[in-house]
């Protein structure tokens, strides 16, 4: 195990590195010259000043110079500097990460609240009236964009309920209460996909386990049904979900994007969001950055309980 | 290399039935999934190709009062505009298939195409291919296609490409390992023995192959392919006002959507009914196309 994890550590490398390369070929392939696109065409720049925005961006420099240099700093924990506040990124970050992350962490629980004994149920009841509802709903819940979700859900409270959660971003340590109202809606529309997934994949992987032989043969030596569907059945057909879960954690980072837009959440997706908006590109190169190896980093974490969870695996 | 003995070295062609297609479309509206699916996919189609027939209004005309409710002349009522709901979204539907089209088609081709010849050549094309595959897997999609769309300047062309591009890797890793599989199999060996070059082994051997996961692949890569596309014009990073998107039209409709529901309510309905009836093909074409991977349910 020692072994192996060293071994997905060092093939992060070329990952991580390759991940900053696209990042940096991304800005540098802004359209037309970014200094003139950063500017707009409200000030006009001495030729001085164009230098000093270029020698800013690194734009002075041929790609892989500007390349070893931004890794250089980025090595050092500077992750550069927003144009407009000038505030250093890193601190940006790790003042959005709480927000995204609570709103991640509250999706996949509640995805998990509903589609695990959903699917276990569908797959023990196989074509029962309980496994057609769920693969209605698993259905819907991959079809439905969440940001359509999320506009019906702002619609219908608002406008049939009367319910409105603060405006303004509550910390879940300032008041508990007023912050799980206002993640209510966010989580609801992010995890219905999830949720959907997260089904269809036990439901498929619990029937495949069922038809196995120890559980039969745990059937016969005469274990309570309970007993087989939770510590022989359920443990077993646990695992793939738990992978199908680490691909998500891709689509629950891109989701933030959309739905912190929508309820005005100033997480990590706002900010890159807004970063593009305002031609604050520093601000969407380290946001992107951090996103991809957050999400790298997660799947290692998922492959890792995955090996530990079955001792079948062994990868040295 | 006479027909005989192509047919003895082709041992997937013996087994195909003859009408492969027809078997093919029969078992998909057999199943009630795959009816609903091909039955929805046509008709957005239709909808799609008979647009300017179909709708009732011109997409960009402004014939009514702003924000009427449904009902009347206007089916689905007008938008803030007062342009009749119904036909933005009957035209919306082009907006919609062509980038479906247009962006899975560049990923079919980019991804495609490095995956073939990675699972071909192997050596350093294929190690070269496996890296940048890995890396482009490192981002989550949308946040890449978001970053994409947003550095190139947002339109309906660039999010067409930035979908195709982060879309392409997929199709890289879904061709190499079949290619890969076939290259090795004796029956290859045995035809580039008779002296039959690559565009030969290919069109004869892999193609039909890798036919069935790329079919399904493709299918839902357009499902997802147009939620994409969606999710990028309702950020405004997509489909540029006032043409007539489902994503632009639940972006700007939701500011007024209080005073007047339905124009949030029916685009977003259109991309779900779109996007069901793609994912509801793509389910029943993996069940018709592999008998390996057919699920209990009938």
């Amino acid at each position: 195990m020692g072994k192996y994890l060293l071994r997905r550590l060092i093939l992060l490398v070329p990952t991580l590195l390759g991940i900053s390369a696209l990042v940096l070929v991304l800005m540098r392939s802004l359209p037309g010259d970014a200094v003139d696109v950063l500017i707009g065409t409200e000030i006009s720049l001495g030729p001085e000043q164009r230098r000093a925005l270029y020698r800013l961006f690194g734009l002075d420099t041929p790609i892989y110079l500007h390349f070893l240099r931004w890794l250089g700093e980025v090595l050092r924990g500077n992750l550069g500097f927003s144009l407009r506040t000038s505030e250093p990124m890193t601190r940006v970050l790790m003042q959005r990460l709480p927000i995204t992350a609570e709103l991640a962490v509250l999706s996949v629980c509640l995805s998990w609240l509903l589609a695990i004994p959903l699917g276990v149920l569908s797959a023990v009841r196989r074509n029962g009236a309980l496994d057609f509802v769920s693969h209605i709903i698993g259905l819907l819940g991959l079809s439905i964009p969440n940001f359509w979700l999320a506009t019906m859900l702002l619609l219908v409270t608002s406008l049939y309920l009367d319910w409105q959660s603060a405006l303004i971003w509550v910390s879940p340590f300032k008041d508990l209460w007023a912050n799980l109202q206002q993640m209510l809606l966010p989580v609801l529309s992010l995890s219905a996909v999830l949720m959907a997934v997260v089904m269809r994949m036990m439901r498929s992987s619990m029937l495949e386990v069922l038809g196995q032989d120890y559980v039969r043969t745990a059937r016969s030596k005469g274990l309570r049904e309970r007993v087989v569907l939770i510590r022989h059945a359920f443990k077993n057909a646990a695992i793939p979900v738990i992978t199908v879960q680490g691909i998500q954690v891709g689509y629950l980072l891109g989701g933030a994007v959309v739905i912190e837009q929508i309820f005005g959440m100033p997480g990590i997706g706002w900010l890159i969001l807004n970063g593009i908006y305002q031609r604050d590109y520093p601000v969407v190169q380290a946001g992107v950055l951090f996103v991809a190896v957050v999400f790298v980093v997660v799947n290692l974490l998922v492959d890792l309980i995955y090996a530990y969870l079955d001792p079948r695996i062994r990868y040295d | 290399m006479t027909e005989a003995a192509t047919a003895l070295m082709t041992p997937g062609a013996a087994r195909r039935p003859r009408s492969g297609l027809a078997e093919i479309v029969r078992h998909v509206i057999r199943q009630p999934v795959g009816l609903v699916g091909v039955l929805l996919v046509v008709g957005f189609i239709v909808l799609a190709v008979a647009a300017p027939l179909i709708s009732p209004f011109d997409p960009l005309a402004q014939p009514s009062k702003r924000l009427q409710p449904p009902g009347g002349a206007h089916l689905l009522g007008t938008d803030e505009f007062g342009r009749d709901v119904l036909s933005r979204i009957i035209y919306g539907s082009r907006v919609s298939f062509q980038v479906g089209v247009i962006s899975v088609g560049i990923a079919l081709v980019i991804g495609g195409g490095l995956g073939l010849v990675s699972g071909y050549y192997l050596g350093l094309i294929d190690s070269l291919v496996g890296r940048v595959v890995d890396i482009m897997f490192a981002f989550p999609s949308v946040i890449l296609i978001v970053a994409i769309s947003g550095v190139l300047g947002p339109s309906m062309t660039t999010a067409m490409m930035a979908i195709g591009i982060v879309y392409s890797p997929i199709f890289a890793r879904i061709v190499r390992g079949p290619t890969l599989v076939v290259m090795q199999q004796q029956y290859v060996e045995g035809a580039r023995a008779f002296g039959a070059g690559w565009v030969r082994i290919v069109a004869r051997y892999v193609l039909p192959n890798i036919a069935a996961p790329v079919i399904i692949q493709t299918t839902l890569s357009f499902s997802t392919a147009i939620l994409s596309e969606a999710t990028l014009s309702f950020l405004g990073l997509g489909t540029q006002p006032p043409d007539p998107s489902w994503g632009t039209m639940l972006g700007s409709g939701r500011k007024f959507m209080e005073l007047a529901p339905w124009v949030a309510v029916y685009p977003g309905l259109a991309i779900a009914l779109a996007v069901l009836g793609l994912n509801l093909l793509g389910d029943a074409l993996r069940d018709a196309l592999d008998p390996r991977l057919r699920r209990g349910r009938t």
